[in-house]
């Protein structure tokens, strides 16, 4: 029996999202990416005695439609805590978060696996907090940028329901493009905007209890979400084989290493000292509130696909490919409103566009071809302008220069040849060169009508319209 | 001019007949705090500059002083409020040389009104404290005998309006800051409702009790300050959205007839005999003018010091816990690493009734103890504000001494914290339940030193109150000023 057979992985994941505001969570910083440090900071954001916190309606919205885009209950009342502790970057010397009475619980996302199931993994809770700032270190000193405390963050909590390395990357990727559907977050890992820890423990398999858990930090790329789980799922089991006993422990994922490393021990835990926070009321949220964020709520994923299989009459995996994301779904109905043939723009999108993407590491939304132009491109090819080859090698000219179908055609005189008038001549040469091969149609080869029409294509360079070119030779070896 | 005659109504009515200029007022304000600071310590901060600044934009202004409730009334404050380009150290040397980036909305009000800030008041460190003594800088003294204290822990306002050096003031009222030191210098002193005034810029002790309020010689002045300072502030989540009366003009035709006045027996025993005295007397003038008595219980009062004492720490410890000698105020020389800039700076910038309130709050809030104290507290509190609820349902107000005894020496209460405490225990209930009250002058003991009387109102009526307060106030006659006040 191999480990991974004796021994079952039960993994939770923690994820915080920084929400999508104009401003900070208690007061009206600007909650921007970038900015030169300490630039976006008030009394209320730098914890001046004296300054009260005032709760960004816009986060609790943003929250609101987290909430509905999981599915969980949403409570009327909740309630901020404080969480305190001491370190630089983080003014007030608590953290304003929620604790007992979280805004959001029992929720659940369904997740696709590569054997083509899928899964149901639930989430515990969603709650409101506020960011820390950023300490800097600098040779032998330190500085704080507080330009981030304060930033509006949802942390959301899963159920300890995945097993596998490969269920937790899909959770999180599943969740992420929840949360940008929703306009919630832009989930920007490599900025910091959603980031995931992960409580990871082994058991042998068919045991109820769970094992130790360990919490491993720093998971802040999706390059290595599996690696870094697997590492860990491989090293609690080796330890387990090898007769050690898991402790308590929160390690930290070292990406240059490939290895998670020890952060600190179960003793030393902080002791947060919770308590509600006495300066803001209760947080209500009425059903007519949750009613009108539910009726302005974007389209969900799940949502788009089942459209886009009824109304474009995709497949199910087209219509799953083409909604992995909000922007390439718009980018996909973006060409389908041009060039009104969705099956037609589905292959152009998934197969020349998108691998093309792939082989450069591109997003969609990093796209050289925009979908107007696409749409312009497929359009040539339908009217039978130039033909579906000769579109390739345009597309490949697109997206390598990023100009337009149009001119590229007309720079390379990529036309079409659709003239009988101008054709008949071609062929006539081409026959005239070759007369064993039409002696051999004559006698009953009707397979060289090929060579006939290959070699007319080859003498165009390719312009001339096949169909065309395969009735002109028909008919002059016939006659 | 002779500042120990002006209230707000004389100052006003001297600039109508343009008897002085904001400037001449304020220099002469100036003048007698120069000259009494160093005998009464009232005032941390006293900035000629700032002050003749603010005077001299009210002296080409002179017209609006028709338009301007405080135009030009000189006001103190105490260090716990933010004040832009003052100091606020909120009487802690970890604060110390701290200069207020922005201005309490409480304070903004006021100059909006055409209130020349005078100067910044002393205080027990943080408000934690009731005498004063706990300043970092030096006692308050009470102008009726100052080898006694002034009570606390705005101990510096009470004494600055008591002694003439400003017409009014604010202080902030956690447990009882504002009544008592009113009480044992002779003035009037209001803790509004909570949330009837915006904490915002107010130097956080214990955020679901601290209130800012008025400190007057009359109860017509506390009125005329609290209607100023009144409503809501968008910077403030907890200050409500009820509308300001005009409480001043709400004095009018005031009367006591019919009023049913509440009084709970039980809290009477153990207040010493001439307090006692006092009380009953008032009582006595209040029923003579139309008052109806009414015997009312309030059981669970007696838990209030016990409860106060785990929920103020509680909240205290976290509300100083931002003094970390990083971001703001005192950073200790010679540190080696973070965890010394924490313990030198918090060991050497806070005083020991500070740390000792900072301990006791960390220890009632770790795990495992927060059910047992910082919850059951809070459930005590919720019983205490029941019954005065209850109470409400037969009286109108409620009266009671404001505290046990009389302005008491330096040092007398100082080494016992228990017997300090002791000192609120009339006020504490009232701060837990969240009500208004305010402490009026009702007599002296046989030292000469003042008495004062405690009126309850319903959450948000300060209204009703002050006018109860006011008719008492007019029966009883003009109070004294302390002996050495001839300026």
């Amino acid at each position: 029996m191999s480990l991974s057979e004796k021994y079952e992985a039960v993994i939770g994941l923690e994820v915080h999202a920084q929400l999508l505001t104009e401003s900070k969570m208690f007061c009206g910083c600007r909650n921007a990416y970038g900015a030169p440090p300490n630039t976006q900071m008030c009394p209320v954001c730098t914890g001046q005695p004296g300054t009260l916190p005032v709760i960004n309606q816009f986060a609790v919205e943003l929250g609101v439609r987290a909430a509905l885009a999981i599915k969980a209950e949403i409570h009327h009342e909740s309630v901020f805590s404080r969480k305190n502790y001491f370190y630089p970057d983080l003014p007030k010397g608590y953290q304003i978060s929620q604790y007992e009475r979280p805004f959001c619980t029992r929720g659940k996302i369904l997740i696709s696996l590569g054997d083509g199931s899928e899964k149901e993994i639930g989430i515990t809770r969603i709650h409101f907090e506020e960011d820390a700032g950023k300490n800097l270190h600098k040779g032998d000193h330190t500085q704080v940028d507080l330009n981030r405390a304060g930033v509006p963050l949802i942390e959301i909590v899963s159920e300890p329901d995945m097993r596998t390395a490969e269920e937790a990357g899909q959770y999180l990727r599943t969740l992420r493009t929840l949360l940008r559907y929703a306009n919630v977050t832009d989930g920007d890992m490599e900025k910091g905007n959603f980031r995931c820890d992960a409580n990871i423990s082994v058991r042998p398999r068919g045991q109820k209890e769970f094992g130790t858990k360990v919490e491993l930090k720093n998971i802040n790329s999706f390059r290595f979400v599996e690696k870094a789980v697997e590492y860990e799922i491989d090293r609690q089991i080796r330890a387990i084989e090898g007769g050690e006993t898991i402790v308590q422990q929160t390690r930290g994922w070292n990406s240059a290493k490939n290895v998670s490393e020890v952060m600190r021990e179960k003793e030393d835990a902080h002791d947060y000292r919770y308590f509600p926070e006495p300066d803001l009321a209760p947080l209500q949220i009425s059903d007519k509130w949750i009613g009108e964020i539910k009726n302005e709520l974007p389209e969900l994923p799940d949502q788009k696909k089942s459209r886009f299989e009824s109304s474009y009459g995709l497949s199910g995996y087209d219509a799953g490919v083409l909604t992995a994301s909000r922007d390439l779904a718009n980018y996909f109905e973006g060409v389908v409103d041009v060039c009104k043939d969705a099956k037609t723009s589905a292959n152009w999108v998934m197969n020349e566009l998108l691998g093309r993407l792939n082989a450069v590491g591109k997003d969609i939304v990093e796209t050289p071809v925009s979908a107007m132009e696409l749409a312009n491109l497929i359009s040539k090819v339908q009217s039978g302008a130039i033909s579906g080859k000769i579109g390739k090698t345009v597309f490949e000219e697109m997206f390598e220069t990023g100009k337009t179908a149009e001119s590229i055609i007309e720079a390379q005189g990529l036309k079409q040849i659709s003239d009988p008038s101008a054709l008949e001549p071609v062929v006539r040469k081409v026959m005239e060169a070759n007369p064993g091969q039409v002696a051999g149609y004559k006698a009953g080869k009707v397979k060289l009508l090929g060579f006939f029409v290959g070699q007319v294509m080859k003498e165009t360079k390719g312009q001339a319209n096949p169909g065309l070119v395969n009735d002109i030779v028909k008919k002059l070896l016939d006659s | 001019m002779q500042l120990k005659e002006f209230t707000i109504e004389r100052v006003i009515a001297g600039y109508r007949k343009q008897e002085f200029s904001p400037s001449e007022l304020a220099t002469s304000y100036l003048d007698a705090i120069e000259e009494q600071n160093g005998r009464l310590g009232a005032f941390l901060q006293v900035d000629r500059d700032l002050v003749l600044a603010q005077a001299a934009a009210l002296d080409s202004r002179r017209q609006e002083v028709n338009k301007l409730p405080l135009f030009g009334v000189p006001i103190a404050i105490k260090d716990n409020f933010l004040v832009k380009n003052w100091q606020a150290t909120a009487g802690s040397k970890i604060l110390k040389g701290y200069v207020s980036p922005y201005t309490a909305t409480c304070v903004e009000k006021l100059e909006s009104a055409g209130a020349i800030i005078i100067g910044k008041t002393n205080l027990d460190e943080f408000a934690m404290g009731s005498s004063t003594e706990n300043s970092a800088y030096f006692p308050a003294k009470n102008p009726w005998d100052t080898s006694r204290v002034t009570g606390g822990s705005s101990g510096g306002s009470a004494s600055a309006v008591a002694a003439a050096l400003a017409v009014g003031s604010l202080g902030s009222d956690t447990g009882g800051s504002i009544r008592q030191p009113a009480r044992l210098c002779g003035i009037v002193g209001l803790k509004p409702t909570y949330g009837r005034v915006s904490r915002y810029g107010i130097i956080a002790f214990a955020s679901s009790l601290d209130q800012v309020g008025p400190f007057g010689r009359t109860v017509q002045d506390v009125a005329s300050l609290l209607e100023v300072i009144s409503g809501y502030d968008r910077n403030d989540a907890t200050s409500s959205r009820a509308i300001v009366p005009h409480y001043s003009d709400h004095l009018k035709g005031a009367t006591l007839k019919n009023v049913r006045v509440g009084i709970a027996r039980d809290w009477l025993e153990g207040v010493d005999g001439e307090v006692r005295k006092s009380f009953d007397e008032a009582v006595k003038l209040m029923i003579k003018d139309g008052a109806k008595i009414v015997d009312i219980s309030l059981p669970h009062s007696r838990y209030a010091l016990s409860t106060y004492y785990i929920i103020a720490p509680c909240e205290a410890s976290s509300n100083l816990a931002r003094y970390d000698g990083i971001h703001s105020g005192f950073r200790a020389e010679g540190v080696t690493d973070l965890d010394s800039v924490y313990f030198k700076s918090r060991g050497q910038g806070f005083g020991a009734e500070v740390k000792l309130r900072i301990m006791l709050g960390t220890y009632a809030l770790s795990a495992g103890y927060y059910d047992a104290f910082y919850g059951k507290a809070n459930e005590v509190r919720k019983l205490i504000q029941q019954d005065f609820l209850t109470a409400y349902e037969d009286c109108d107000c409620i009266v009671m001494p404001t505290s046990p005894s009389t302005a008491f020496k330096f040092g007398e209460k100082a080494a016992d914290p228990i017997k300090m405490y002791t000192s609120d225990i009339c006020t504490l209930p009232v701060s837990l339940a969240g009500l208004p009250a305010l402490s009026v002058p009702c007599g002296l003991d046989s030292q000469g030193l003042p008495i004062g009387l405690q009126f309850i109102g319903k959450h948000f009526e300060e209204s009703h109150l002050l006018k109860v307060a006011h008719k008492y106030e007019l029966e009883r006659g003009e109070f004294p000023l302390p002996a050495g006040v001839d300026y």
